[in-house]
């Protein structure tokens, strides 16, 4: 299956522009984009040209070993593959349900992450493109050049990482790669000491989280217009979802959603995903497409993340956070809202959700409980399902007789966003690429929607918005006939 | 008295006589770096960390007499030079991966490692390909992080009495084996209260299902040294 402007007929004539590398999490990236001589864009993709191979080589571990060698997948959102595995090795060792501690400690790490990652993805990546302009001076398109022009808004970014990066050290005893899920629950509790210290700044970090969602707010209305159609596609939406509909990261059910809003499945047992999500897999990227099965591979792809999650729940169940959402949902006039840069609109009502989260949960004295870790009977296969800040995760396991793994697979959340991620950068591509001559603050036009997506690309991006890139555009032959390129250091140049 | 007793970096230390070097170094809270040494074993002399100039000759510090008036030197840079290149050589030996295994923070390779100041691998890694056997019900046997310090091989055959593990091949090909017709630590009459399913200082025996049941910040190392901890223990 091709959709509009994924292949070209007849490539062979066409210019080939390429930006490389679109670094992902660990890994790298590209984007290639094929022009006719009036640079009438024929064809977009974006290629995820790395592979990892955590899959296979986890195979042999003892199983208590997958939640804290697999989350070395990430440095940004570990704990939602710690996490995720933890969940899948639950179910191994025959922990049906968590004892309150460790249920409760095992969300407040993961709400911590989510607010950390929504923190560091706002402030730290997208604000510099949101605050100054897609196509402002580069040289000002970084978290620097925003600390200058806005102190008082970095500041809080900065703070409110930091806390959740807090959270984290807290529970997982490191703020990265920890290792405070264990099967069947958890290795530590917060001490009375470690509740008062982070109780003393929580409030502070629900107001900033509650500022932040108002920032992201005027930042997507003042150029609705614009902003609502800037890479604008519709699709399917999913997400885990509470039995009684509430948003929930840390579990429920599979729901899904059609592009108008109608429900596709609901409240679906996740250890059985294989029965309602296929994956295909494309020659020119080494990154699986995913689709709902009963759909197919046309209809059924999907998008998940903030924009999925908060479209998709009935409720919110904390009140400042639900009253923001309330508000979002109105500019959709009873419809998912399905633009792009939405995402951060919608990350930042999570975030605040994830604040108050942490508020409540450091109220808890289950918290504090010694009661850490549950077993009961083994079983060999087990399936673990989380909502990492980007989206829906997938862990499954299997192990033998001695405790080994013997087959791992893992859907993580940017692959769920694949071809979402490669729709939105067509239509960027369509709207603001066709026709004119490729320059820099074009280029980040395209930097921009797959920002909005805060996929695992965001290793590079960290680097103070100087995501090395390069376009080449080439003629049939494949002589150069124009480049422009971004160094590691943010310079620009351009000439053949 | 003064017949009794050595000099290790300027420090005089007494010795009771059969007392190895190390012994003596022991009891004095003198910490000479060591890891297939164990005191509740007899002394074995294989992994040469313990290695000091007695009288200006090397010699292994946990096999070597103490004899009054020797001059030791322990605690000198190019010893540490030495000691560190070696922590470097088991480390690119074996594929040794600390940031998932379940013995970091307990574990005498990685805090020898910290102690000696060692910031990479320096040598080009082996990475051998071997076989993890989880066979047994209540032991797991992974010779990926086997330093071949024999301590299970004569904790079985002098504690256990089960001759559960030995040393085959030779030279660089030398590896633990199982003392078992298959192979497999299953086969074995090893019991998971055996002294030699607890003795490994790395984690290529460890005990089942226990893994990071210690949190970050209580493991062994967390906050000390391995000179601290080990001198403290034997105080």
């Amino acid at each position: 299956m091709s959709f509009e402007l994924e292949t070209a007929k007849e490539p062979e004539k066409l210019k080939r522009v390429v930006i490389e590398p679109v670094s992902r999490v660990e890994g790298h990236g590209k984007v290639t984009i094929l022009l006719d001589d009036e640079n009438r864009v024929h064809q977009v993709r974006l290629h995820i040209v790395e592979f990892r191979g955590f899959e296979r080589f986890i195979q042999g571990r003892p199983y208590w070993e997958a939640p804290v060698m697999v989350q070395r997948l990430c440095g940004i959102c570990p704990v939602s593959h710690h996490l995720a595995a933890a969940k899948a090795i639950d179910v191994l060792v025959g922990a049906k349900h968590l004892t309150p501690a460790a249920e409760k400690l095992r969300r407040l790490m993961h709400y911590g992450q989510i607010l950390q990652s929504h923190a560091l993805h706002f402030f730290h990546l997208a604000s510099p493109d949101l605050l100054f302009g897609f196509d402002s001076d580069i040289a000002k398109r970084n978290i620097v050049a925003v600390a200058a022009a806005y102190p008082e808004i970095a500041k809080q970014g900065v703070l409110l990482r930091k806390f959740g990066q807090e959270v984290i050290r807290l529970t997982a005893g490191k703020r990265v790669h920890g290792t405070g899920a264990i099967p069947g629950g958890m290795n530590k509790n917060l001490s009375k000491e470690e509740r008062a210290e982070l109780l003393k700044d929580i409030y502070h970090m629900v107001a900033w989280s509650r500022d932040a969602v108002h920032l992201a707010k005027k930042l997507y209305v003042e150029d609705l217009e614009r902003n609502s159609q800037f890479g604008y596609f519709r699709s399917s939406t999913m997400g885990l979802i509470r039995a009684d509909g509430a948003l929930d990261l840390y579990h429920g059910g599979l729901r899904a959603k059609d592009a108008m809003g109608q429900p596709i499945f609901d409240h679906v047992d996740y250890s059985g995903y294989n029965d309602v999500i296929n994956e295909e897999v494309k020659s020119w990227s080494y990154m699986k497409f995913p689709f709902f099965t009963a759909k197919g591979t046309e209809e059924g792809w999907y998008k998940v993340g903030p924009l999925a999650r908060v479209n998709n729940c009935d409720f919110i169940p904390t009140p400042l956070a639900e009253a923001e959402r309330h508000d979002f949902v109105a500019y959709g006039s009873g419809f998912p809202i399905h633009s792009p840069l939405a995402y951060h609109w919608a990350r930042m009502i999570e975030m605040l959700h994830a604040a108050e989260v942490i508020k409540d949960l450091l109220h808890d004295d289950d918290i504090s409980g010694s009661d850490l870790v549950t077993q009961g009977e083994r079983a060999l296969e087990g399936v673990g399902v989380i909502e990492a800040p980007r989206g829906t995760l997938f862990h499954h396991y299997r192990v033998d007789e001695n405790d080994q793994i013997t087959m791992a697979n893992l859907i993580v959340s940017t692959t769920s966003n694949n071809h979402a991620m490669n729709e939105a950068v067509r239509q960027v591509a369509k709207q603001y690429l066709d026709g004119h001559t490729v320059t820099e603050p074009l280029l980040n036009h395209i930097e921009v929607v797959i920002r909005a997506f805060d996929p695992c690309l965001s290793c590079a991006t960290h680097a103070l918005g100087k995501m090395p890139l390069m376009v080449e555009i080439l003629d049939a032959e494949g002589g150069a006939l124009d480049r422009v390129y971004k160094d590691g250091s943010g310079d620009v140049g351009c000439g053949a | 008295m003064s017949d009794n007793t050595i000099n290790i970096d300027g420090q005089t230390v007494p010795f009771l006589p059969g007392q190895t070097i190390m012994e003596a170094a022991m009891a004095a809270e003198v910490y000479i770096p060591h890891l297939c040494h164990n005191p509740e074993f007899t002394p074995h002399g294989s992994c040469k960390l313990c290695t000091v100039s007695v009288n200006g000759r090397s010699a292994a510090a946990c096999t070597m007499p103490a004899a009054a008036g020797q001059q030791i030197l322990n605690n000198t840079e190019e010893l540490n030079a030495n000691r560190r290149a070696l922590v470097q050589m088991l480390f690119v030996e074996g594929n040794h991966f600390c940031p998932f295994c379940e013995k970091s923070g307990n574990c005498q390779l990685q805090a020898l490692g910290y102690y000696l100041g060692m910031m990479d691998p320096h040598y080009n890694h082996f990475y051998p390909a071997r076989a993890v056997d989880g066979s047994h019900p209540d032991v797991l046997l992974d010779l990926n992080r086997c330093i071949m310090c024999e301590l299970c091989v004569r904790a079985s055959r002098d504690v256990d009495g089960k001759n559960v593990f030995g040393l085959t091949g030779r030279g660089i090909h030398t590896h633990i084996t199982v003392n078992s017709p298959s192979g497999r630590l299953g086969d074995t009459n090893l019991a998971v209260s055996d002294k030699a399913a607890e003795v490994c200082p790395v984690g290529a025996i460890i005990k089942k299902r226990h893994g990071f049941a210690v949190p970050i910040g209580e493991r062994l190392y967390d906050h000390k040294t391995i000179r601290e901890v080990q001198t403290e223990a034997h105080k």
